[in-house]
């Protein structure tokens, strides 16, 4: 085994037995914990795809502060009631059986796959000479410029919406 | 790469370490001396020569002190959160160039990576709060995030000028782009560098932004129920997270290891000074500016700070951003 399949191992296994324990934890805080590390080997996997920016968004963004407001709100909750609590819903076993036939399905078609079939614009060599953040930043304000503004638009009205509930009804 | 290569790699990552951690019993003896000193007091003056062993023995003192933990503490979370927010810290040293051929690794995205890992390093003081099982510890917690994560706006974008000039995130390129004249010396820098300046101090909890343990109101705030090395271990990583914010900002806009024998003509004749010198005396300069405003000012009331922050700051840092872009296409 190569050392980039070692490490490719490394982090598929530790990203589904994360996921899980994520899931299956019966305190929402350790939850908050395990999808840190969680979040962290997503960046590792960014890091070993090349894409450095990514990675480091990846902590900065999710990690530092989507997940820092997840334990806000979590330690607000009744914590006392919601540890002594089952799990799961009752039917969770047709959920696994769903998952599973879908999961079978998926894997029968990745199988049939070519992936890229011939390589795109943007290869490894384009990118580390011209720089990621400068790739990804001229691609956005480019190609992808309409997209980009809609996405900037729809966390506006996200914004305007929150101080709206939240301000209060002045007389 | 060879065994050399690894082997010079460890040496460095020991280096540094044991460098930062001597920077850390001794930091906190120079604040007791300055404030001491500020205060028309003393200081530490009985444990050896002016008290030069008084870290040594407050070292010593930690580290065999009883293990209290709270009966209904979250026992898991409660040890690993010292230990997270060591990591966070001692992990940021990694890309920090002391010298341009001497940083451990080199990375192009240096600039990000710090601000990640002190974004990483509050989830030690938020778990360690929530899992003291204790009011004012979780009080105390609850206002170190709602703070870093305020703070921590400003100061990504107060570094958007920055990277706007020396058009890299590489921390050695940013030093490099500053071989002409350093950031400071440039009044489109002056706010961004005012802004950053206070929020690295509000990021490592720092007077006067110290709420999250503020004596008066929550005892040790977040730290209340931690005793002996535990306790030591956010002690270190609130001083070596003050030397990696200096030394941050030190490089992004203090112009990092050059001195002034590069920038003035005049001063030429200083060339002898090793860079690291002046690396380290900008950032010394920057942990006494912390000391002086911790003598100085007193502590914010919570929503003055809230305010300050997001009503300030962040105003402040965006119209600084255009600037820095208009000035640049000019």
């Amino acid at each position: 085994m190569s050392v980039p399949q070692f490490f490719f191992g490394y982090f598929a296994v530790m990203l589904i037995g994360l996921s899980i324990m994520v899931v299956t934890r019966k305190n929402p805080v350790h939850s908050v914990i395990l999808m840190l590390v969680l979040f962290v080997h997503i960046a590792g996997v960014y890091l070993f795809l090349n894409a450095e920016f990514l990675a480091a968004i990846q902590i900065i963004i999710y990690a530092g502060a989507i997940l820092v407001m997840f334990l806000f709100v979590i330690m607000l909750l009744d914590l006392k009631k919601e540890v002594t609590e089952r799990r799961f819903l009752k039917p969770w076993p047709l959920g696994l059986v769903v998952a599973g036939t879908f999961m079978v399905f998926i894997t029968a078609v990745l199988g049939k796959l070519t992936v890229f079939p011939e390589p795109g614009k943007y290869s490894i060599d384009r990118i580390q000479a011209e720089g990621m953040m400068m790739t990804i930043g001229k691609v956005l304000y480019t190609e992808y410029l309409l997209p980009f503004e809609i996405a900037s638009l729809i966390l506006l009205v996200a914004i305007i919406g929150a101080i709206v509930l939240a301000k209060k009804r002045l007389e | 790469m060879s065994i050399m290569d690894w082997a010079w790699l460890l040496i460095k990552i020991l280096i540094v370490i044991g460098i930062t951690m001597l920077h850390v019993a001794y930091v906190v003896y120079f604040e007791r001396k300055v404030i001491g000193h500020m205060q028309a007091r003393m200081g530490p003056m009985r444990v050896g020569w002016h008290g030069l062993l008084q870290p040594i023995a407050d070292g010593i003192k930690l580290f065999f002190k009883e293990d209290i933990i709270p009966s209904n503490a979250d026992k898991p979370l409660f040890y690993i959160a010292p230990v997270i927010s060591v990591i966070a810290a001692l992990a940021s040293l990694a890309v920090l160039p002391i010298w341009e051929a001497f940083s451990i690794v080199n990375i192009n995205i240096g600039l990000l990576y710090i601000l990640a890992l002190s974004s990483v390093g509050t989830f030690g003081i938020i778990l360690a709060g929530w899992a003291s099982n204790s009011k004012y510890a979780f009080l105390g917690s609850l206002r170190s995030a709602a703070q870093v994560i305020s703070y921590e706006i400003s100061m990504g974008l107060s570094l958007v000028p920055v990277i706007l000039f020396a058009g890299s995130t590489d921390l050695v390129d940013i030093v490099n782009a500053q071989v002409k004249y350093p950031f400071i010396a440039n009044p489109i820098f002056i706010v961004p560098f005012f802004v950053c300046l206070m929020a690295a101090i509000a990021e490592t909890n720092r007077a006067p932004f110290d709420l999250p343990e503020a004596e008066t109101e929550l005892v040790a705030g977040y730290a209340t129920e931690y005793s002996g090395i535990r306790f030591g271990l956010f002690f270190i990583a609130e001083y070596a997270g003050m030397f990696i914010m200096s030394a941050f900002i030190t490089v992004c806009f203090l112009g990092g290891w050059y001195g002034p024998d590069a920038w003035i003509p005049w001063l030429g004749f200083l060339s002898f000074v090793p860079n690291w010198i002046w690396f380290m005396l900008k950032v010394y300069s920057l942990i006494f500016f912390y000391f002086w405003i911790r003598a100085t000012l007193p502590r914010y009331r919570y929503d003055q700070l809230m305010g300050l922050g997001w009503k300030i700051f962040l105003p402040l840092t965006l119209a600084s951003i255009v600037v820095a872009a208009v000035v640049k296409i000019l």
